[in-house]
């Protein structure tokens, strides 16, 4: 190898540290973020079991209950709300994602809430109806988005633009493990049959009625869903993209150590060549 | 007054556990007092004041949307937010309100009309509570 192939190598040695920095400062802003994400996410917690404690009390204490929320009816048009990145570079979170809420739509007349500017890009692409284009950007999102979101959703489901809400986010299983999953929201899935008129519950007292409580408290437990869902899914896209960047790190420590290696092996070549021609140089002339 | 116990709790977590003598709220009927020994009771609340006695001293919060519950002695205030009038950034209420009362008077849709109702609602509990 000659001196030009050095000067290359030398120069792909320099590019692929480059890339490593980035990588390298991308896993860093992910972990931290990641930590910041889940604790979000503990903290929301109480609140929103508080609430669906009090939505199950009232669904179960009264036989006659009813609400338009948890009222089957016959589905027509499916609404989804898909979370997923706003950027890649995250290993296959948001193809992961798009498969499962494709396979899931595949026979149904749905609708989309997209919340990522991703989603937002993907069903663009494809010419599926959606609602709103608001929430481009995941990492914004807070809980007055998440209530407004929720708000819609609710005002366009009693109006019966659709029959049913789906959310399809990615649970954050663990740091190495992220699976998409889609969970119904609306109508709100509690098992009636246990439903009595147990005496100890009926003594609650309602105001103005149950009816009324349960619905004003529908659209902020919907809330809460698609804010856990989005935090959720916060965290895998960080836990996603912190595993990705890992990986990018360690194969361009592998590529710098090959490629000093060559480079190391052109040098020395470069001078036992040079050593050749000057012994042979001295000989020629003795 | 007799002290009982009351948990808020706001989506940012626990934000007070401990002994209170009377909780005032704003329900979607109207204000409610709670004293120890109340019946079993639920109500939904709207945007408002809430006036808490601790130890014989009453704070003063602005409280929004969320329930209130009564259960076996327990009060709950489950609140979307809830913030003592010292917590309040009365700056930013201001300039909400600025904002909400100049969507009103743009009246585009219906919708918007609706949510900019109920930020100046929300601007005006919390200027009325931190003065």
């Amino acid at each position: 190898m000659a001196g030009a192939s050095m000067k290359d190598i030398k120069l792909r040695i320099k590019s692929v540290e480059s890339t490593m920095q980035i990588t390298k400062a991308m896993e860093l802003v992910a972990s931290s973020k990641l930590r910041r994400a889940k604790e979000r996410v503990e903290r929301t917690r109480p609140f929103f079991n508080i609430l669906h404690e009090t939505l199950m009390d009232i669904a179960y204490s009264n036989k006659e209950f009813s609400s338009p929320y948890i009222m089957t009816r016959e589905v027509k048009k499916s609404c989804y709300v898909v979370v997923a990145g706003d950027r890649g570079l995250a290993g296959g979170y948001n193809a992961n994602l798009f498969k499962m809420a494709a396979q899931h739509m595949a026979d149904k007349d749905a609708v989309v809430l997209p919340v990522g500017k991703k989603t937002v890009e993907y069903f663009e692409r494809r010419g599926v109806p959606m609602i709103t284009t608001d929430y481009r950007v995941v990492e914004d999102i807070g809980l007055t988005t998440c209530y407004a979101m929720a708000e819609l959703i609710c005002r366009q489901y009693l109006e019966r633009k659709f029959d049913e809400v789906y959310v399809v986010y990615t649970n954050f299983v663990s740091m190495l493990s992220q699976d998409p999953a889609v969970l119904k929201v609306l109508p709100l899935n509690f098992d009636r049959t246990q439903a009595t008129n147990d005496s100890a519950r009926g003594l609650m007292i309602y105001e103005p009625s149950s009816e009324e409580v349960y619905d004003r408290i529908v659209p902020q437990y919907v809330s809460g869903i698609l804010y856990g869902a989005v935090a959720e899914s916060l965290a895998s896209e960080l836990g996603a993209r912190r595993t990705a960047m890992e990986a990018a790190n360690k194969n361009a420590g592998e590529m710098v150590e090959d490629l000093s290696l060559r480079y190391n092996r052109a040098r020395q070549a470069v001078i036992t060549q040079e050593i050749t021609e000057i012994v042979s140089g001295a000989e020629a002339q003795n | 007054m007799n002290p009982f116990p009351l948990q808020i709790v706001t989506p940012d977590g626990i934000y007070f556990d401990g002994e209170a003598q009377q909780v005032i709220v704003r329900t979607t009927e109207g204000e409610v007092g709670i004293l120890r020994g109340h019946a079993d009771y639920v109500a939904a609340l709207s945007i408002g004041e809430a006036r808490i006695t601790v130890d014989g001293q009453v704070r003063r919060a602005a409280c929004n949307s969320g329930m209130i519950s009564v259960n076996k002695g327990l009060v709950r205030v489950v609140a979307v937010t809830f913030e003592w009038s010292d917590d309040i950034d009365l700056e930013r209420a201001q300039r909400a309100k600025e904002k909400a009362e100049k969507a009103l008077q743009e009246k585009t849709g219906e919708v918007e009309l609706r949510t900019a109702e109920l930020k100046l609602k929300r601007a005006l509990t919390r200027i009325k509570v931190a003065k």
